[in-house]
């Protein structure tokens, strides 16, 4: 089964793991968290605040705000634009915060 | 609340001095907001012509939608597997960084513009520019005599039942994951919706490994046949066209036109979809569903001008053949405020080729050039074809058929299609103003981005164009140290 990686050849700079609800997920340095994510075939990690259901990546360029994961403590963080970094925690969220939005 | 600082060390650069807020640094010839194909042809060709240019952009590397590629870190050594025209860009982005590098660009990349004003004062007539930059959301602002808006565009949803199903992802949004992470959605991915750029988003996934069984397209091709004079006067089109087709038939491809999914299955995540044959308005045809199992669905049906930053400034917007709201430009690429120009999807959908061409034309008009008549030429002739192509595939009014009231039309505050429904049907809301008012459709975190287009449709009215007060959230400290000359925000 060939892998996206097969298209473009080449290797990442680093690997590193990615610290996700408790889990240990393969990164690589470049990838964004929902990357990391999706990489892992991890495709919800965000429940929503009234109906409970779960959500992931859905516009993949940071318009639809339904990535939204809480990164070494800091909520409401674009899944889809972050990079994933060596020694991140990052924790599924519930519901999302309106405090930003003026 | 959205925390003031990020507990991580910055990882971007901190911004020149004189960036900050408040602090003076000398005003740019041109800002040029959005470094897509329009926005980078626009600024390297600017800077050319001699004028001091400011690229901002709210991602991390130039190039857009199209031209969206891997951070340097992830070691793709060729990126341009995954793109039709690199070329075009790799030398773009050589001369945008032969410009910084003599001081007449500068980019700041990672700078999202919140809002655009104008110092009235200022006899000179300069824009103010208010960024927030990194993950750490600084406040920036940015001075400029000429603006040029290339905000491109997001993609168009038309919400159906289980489209809120994890797995169930934007087309555009799969391909742009797949061009900057590498990464796939699911392995069996169905592509779904309307417009040519279904047609490549299946390429590029099969070609990365996943098994497409379907693209379910609304329009049909055939509708093409019709405007065969500008196909024809775009042969390059044409060819395109044939890539990606032949790369369909290579990977075994079912392209399935007039039809659509209907409803997406799984509890947790989707597991298949079901399609259905769509009549000539995009109505599903009765005992014509059937089921395809997946383990995700990447939809889209076509674009959306990305227009709140000039519509912010006033200016005027036509409705396109596409049924989108563009801004009305000018042939020198200006708009109706004078002292701002746009190039790109901002003028109506009509591709990464029209984007460069129109960004040329642009910092030609600003640097008080001529036209090269060849270019000009070149845009109506993509412009012609693209309004073509939009009208084929426009949606037919038909598909809010497919929509049971229990479907979340806003994906946000959750606001499912019964309740609009009522509130079109009971209490008389003719406009999604009204509708936002009465169920909170539009009003979370996205601004109506993913459901304005599905709430006017329900509403039974065309869609306005973009309005946001702000492009983005804005932390209340960043607008509580906005200083008195940075202009009173519209
Ligand atoms: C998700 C998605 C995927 C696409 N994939 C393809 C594809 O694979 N093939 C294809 O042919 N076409 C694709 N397109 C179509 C795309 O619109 C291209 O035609 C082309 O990239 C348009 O060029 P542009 O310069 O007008 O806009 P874009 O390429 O969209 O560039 C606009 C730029 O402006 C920036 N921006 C927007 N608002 C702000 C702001 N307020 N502050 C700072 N920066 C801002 C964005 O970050 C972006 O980099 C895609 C579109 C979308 C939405
Ligand atoms: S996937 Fe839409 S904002 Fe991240």
């Amino acid at each position: 089964m060939s892998e996206p990686r097969d298209l473009v050849g080449g290797a990442p700079e680093t690997s590193f793991t990615l610290d996700f609800d408790g889990r240990k997920l393969p990164a690589h340095s470049g990838q964004s968290i929902a990357a990391v994510l999706w990489s892992a075939g991890i495709t919800a990690w965000r429940t929503t605040r009234q109906g409970g259901a779960p959500r992931g990546a859905f516009c993949g360029i940071g318009s639809c705000y339904d990535c939204l994961v809480t990164v070494n403590g800091r909520p409401n963080q674009r899944a889809c634009l972050l990079p994933a970094r060596p020694g991140d925690t990052v924790t599924p969220q519930e519901g999302t915060g309106h405090g930003a939005l003026v | 609340m959205a925390p003031s600082s990020d507990p991580r060390p910055a990882r971007t650069a901190a911004p020149a001095p004189g960036d900050g807020t408040g602090a003076v640094a000398s005003a740019a010839d041109l800002a040029v907001v959005g470094a897509g194909p329009a926005g980078l042809a626009a600024a390297v060709t600017a800077a050319d012509l001699g004028l001091r240019v400011t690229l901002l952009d709210a991602g991390d590397r130039p190039g857009g939608q199209y031209y969206r590629h891997p951070a340097p870190e992830l070691g793709a050594e060729r990126p341009e597997a995954l793109h039709h025209g690199w070329a075009a860009f790799a030398s773009r982005a050589r001369r945008l960084r032969d410009h910084e590098r003599a001081g007449r660009i500068r980019h700041l990349a990672g700078h999202h513009v919140w809002t655009v004003v104008r110092k009235d004062e200022d006899a000179a007539g300069e824009w103010h520019l208010h960024a927030l930059a990194g993950p750490e959301e600084q406040a920036v602002t940015v001075r400029a005599r000429a603006v040029l808006l290339a905000t491109g565009a997001y993609e168009r949803q038309l919400p159906f039942p289980g489209w809120t199903l994890p797995g169930v992802v934007g087309a555009g949004g799969a391909q742009a994951m797949l061009k900057a992470g590498l990464v796939l959605p699911g392995r069996r991915v169905v592509v779904a919706g309307s417009g040519p750029l279904l047609l490549a988003v299946a390429g590029s996934l099969a070609a990365a490994g996943a098994a497409v069984p379907a693209v379910v397209e609304a329009a049909s091709y055939t509708g093409y046949a019709g405007r065969l004079p500008a196909l024809l006067r775009n042969p390059a089109k044409l060819a395109e066209g044939a890539v990606y087709g032949g790369a369909l038939v290579r990977h075994g491809i079912r392209l399935l036109t007039r039809h659509a999914v209907v409803e997406a299955h799984g509890t947790d995540r989707v597991e298949a979809a079901t399609v259905a044959r769509l009549d000539r308005d995009w109505r599903p045809v009765p005992g014509t569903a059937r089921r395809i199992p997946c383990d995700a669905l990447a939809v889209g049906h076509g674009l959306v001008p990305q227009l709140e930053l000039a519509t912010g400034l006033g200016c005027a917007t036509r409705t396109t053949a596409d049924g989108t709201a563009a801004l009305v430009l000018d042939e020198q690429q200006r708009t109706s405020v004078t002292g701002i120009w746009s190039a790109g999807e901002t003028g109506g959908i009509g591709g990464a080729q029209l984007a460069l061409a129109e960004g040329e034309l642009a910092a030609r008009s600003i640097a008080g050039r001529p036209l090269p008549a060849e270019l000009v030429r070149r845009r109506s002739r993509l412009r012609a074809f693209a309004d073509a192509m939009g009208a084929a595939h426009r949606p037919g009014t038909g598909w809010t058929g497919w929509l049971s009231d229990d479907t979340d039309v806003c994906r946000c505050e959750e606001v499912p299609a019964g309740l609009i429904r009522e509130a079109v049907a009971d209490l008389g809301a003719t406009d999604a103003r009204t509708v936002k008012l009465l169920t909170r459709a539009g009003m979370g975190w996205c601004q109506g981005r993913m459901c304005g287009q599905a709430v006017a449709a329900l509403a039974g009215c065309a869609p306005g164009p973009d309005r946001r007060p702000l492009s983005c959230p804005v932390p209340l400290k960043v607008l509580a140290e906005l200083p008195a000359d940075g202009g009173t925000a519209p």
